[in-house]
């Protein structure tokens, strides 16, 4: 199967988003400043961040693609591949994990579907990662589910939270 | 106070009072409660002044390094002509820390407060907060302050009518531990990818776009309007005995605790009096094993080092540790420690940013070397290559994230050497690794 598609990209810094973009402008002595700013548009615009997504943000700020894609990996939190509808990120790091963290990233990954880490459900509902320190340690075990902050996670409570994620 | 719980007696609340009380987050509320009179206040004094009273005060980095924040803001050059920045770093992203996200998401005004006042001591005009991308909901919050005290003429091209232009610009980072370290997070903010950088030269003399610049902690930022409402002496005084540790730390206690939270202390408390009163203690039949006081980079503490220690930064010093970000993880008997010491490792390799050799190959090596431990095929050299490996990540690498790697595995293996022991001699079975 070609990944190729036929339909154009379509722009995202137009209308609203546009006007959200050059109204950071005054706020910055130069362009490139703007770059964590502007990928942070074109992931909420489409989930994620395309190679057409490189190139207009790289066409936007005056840099080239190869220096947009040099730094949109070095943040985990940007996707350049599609990700399911809502995407789960559990802390599993030290004082989580001696909480049960890793028992609430299992039971995420059985009960999405997914399987394994970073792999997308075959519904395409849910992606789950597992990610270093959220910064709320007290509240073990902490995810993200799209921009929801929710504390206090068991394993045991992962079904009845999941179905609030349709 | 202990957020979510309520204040223990133990506590000294100053930064916390207004925790959890959701009427202190909008404009009006934080007026009510005595906010922006600091800043009124600053704002009729000249930059000496301002510096004068926060060297007064003794107040210390609370981001990790203890450093004097007066003495840092003097370092900032006068008349140069050219423009200065004040970067509050907001990336809070240490292991088991978490006070920084409870005064954004309680208290914004007084982060804004804090940071215009030392904007105007250190002779800048923008603030730049940089937010990690996973505080989602304290982003929200600080963006909807920020809007309203711009509204409210606090902040704006003449803030409170002086004449003086004051503005806060909230940035978002997008995921990666190192922007924390200050030259990374500069990077980070002028679009680049978050490698720390060689110093010198220093932020205040060559920082954000080049120019000079201040980076301060969330919570050190937050203390400032106090110290201008009371008084530079009175917050030296909070204190108890130790006057090169003064006023009041946001310790975020977490792990094997009966009441996890944000305690709010007054330097020098006993440690066992924050860990047995104010947080209640080990949970039911069980006894404590560790505690890595300051956030995972600094060195873990045995049961014995915990009980004659202050909790200020000399006496976490001379106990065996360091006070650090006041992040505090406290685990009991049931924890596989070498298990935890690996994640620790696992963490560390994961966050670096692999521009120095030592960190990238040093973080690596150190995580696969524990995994291999954990599973059961360790070798019996395999603590002294750990060391090995750990002296060659300490002190040669251009930020110390190659040392906070090392810390964990070189304290753990002096102080629960048996742990580990037990792994190589096959004593102990075999644990899976990962999820």
């Amino acid at each position: 199967m070609s990944s190729h598609t036929t339909e154009p990209y379509l722009p995202v810094f137009v209308g609203d988003n546009l006007a959200k973009l050059e109204a950071l402008f005054p706020k910055y002595p130069t362009r490139m400043a703007l770059l964590l700013p502007a990928l942070w548009i074109v992931q909420e615009a489409r989930g994620w961040v395309s190679e057409g997504g490189i190139h207009e943000v790289a066409d936007r700020l005056g840099l080239t693609p190869a220096y947009v894609r040099g730094v949109i990996t070095f943040y985990t939190m940007y996707h350049t591949h599609p990700v399911g509808r809502h995407f789960i990120q559990v802390c599993t790091t030290s004082p989580c994990n001696i909480c049960g963290a890793e028992a609430v990233a299992q039971a995420l990954l059985e009960h999405t579907g997914c399987g394994e880490l970073g792999a997308t459900s075959p519904d395409g509902r849910f992606t789950v990662m597992e990610v270093e320190c959220l910064g709320a340690c007290g509240f073990a075990t902490p995810l993200l589910i799209g921009d929801d902050f929710i504390e206090g996670v068991t394993a045991a409570a992962v079904p009845a939270l999941l179905a609030r994620y349709p | 106070m202990g957020y979510p719980h309520p204040i223990h007696p133990k506590e000294t609340p100053l930064l916390s009072t207004h925790f959890g009380d959701a009427g202190a987050r909008s404009y009006e509320g934080w007026v009510a409660r005595g906010g922006y009179v600091a800043l009124k206040q600053a704002l009729g004094m000249t930059p000496e002044q301002v510096v004068d009273e926060v060297k007064a005060s003794g107040l210390r980095g609370r981001g990790g390094a203890g450093f004097p924040t007066g003495l840092k803001w003097s370092f900032m050059p006068k008349d140069d002509g050219k423009p200065h920045f004040l970067c509050c770093n907001a990336d809070e992203s240490e292991p088991g820390t978490f006070k920084d996200r409870e005064i954004i998401r309680w208290t914004p005004h007084a982060l804004i407060e804090g940071c215009v006042i030392a904007a105007l001591a250190i002779r800048a005009e923008v603030t730049y907060i940089y937010i990690r991308g996973e505080y989602t909901e304290p982003y929200r919050i600080l963006q909807t302050a920020v809007d309203e005290a711009y509204a409210a003429g606090a902040l704006g091209a003449n803030a409170f009518g002086s004449g003086k232009r004051l503005d806060v610009i909230i940035h978002r980072g997008a995921g990666a531990y190192i922007c924390g370290e200050e030259t990374a997070l500069m990077n980070s903010l002028e679009g680049r990818r978050g490698n720390p950088r060689i110093k010198p030269p220093f932020p205040a003399v060559a920082g954000l776009f080049g120019f000079p610049t201040t980076i301060n902690n969330v919570e050190t930022l937050a203390a400032v309007p106090h110290i201008l409402n009371r008084g530079g002496a009175w917050y030296a005084g909070l204190m108890l005995g130790n006057p090169k540790s003064t006023g009041t730390k946001l310790i975020s206690v977490c792990g094997h605790i009966q009441r996890p939270g944000t305690y709010e202390i007054t330097l020098g408390l006993p440690m066992k009096e924050l860990i047995y009163d104010a947080c209640g203690g080990m949970l039911p039949g069980r006894t404590l094993k560790a505690v890595i006081p300051g956030g995972s980079s600094v060195p873990i503490m045995t049961p014995e080092e915990v009980d004659g220690c202050v909790t200020d930064y000399e006496g976490i010093a001379a106990a065996g540790s360091l006070l650090g970000s006041g992040g505090m993880i406290v685990m009991d008997d049931s924890t596989d420690i070498v298990y935890q010491i690996m994640r620790l490792a696992r963490f560390y390799a994961h966050e670096s940013c692999a521009q120095c050799t030592n960190c990238r190959e040093g973080t690596g090596w150190t995580t696969r070397i524990l995994e291999r431990i954990v599973r059961g095929e360790g070798k019996a050299a395999d603590l002294d290559l750990l060391l090995d490996l750990a002296d060659n990540m300490t002190g040669k690498t251009i930020c110390v994230l190659s040392d906070s790697c090392a810390t964990p595995v070189v304290s753990g293996i002096q102080k629960f050497r048996a742990d580990f022991e037990a792994y190589l001699s096959g004593a102990r079975a075999p644990a899976l690794v990962g999820v």
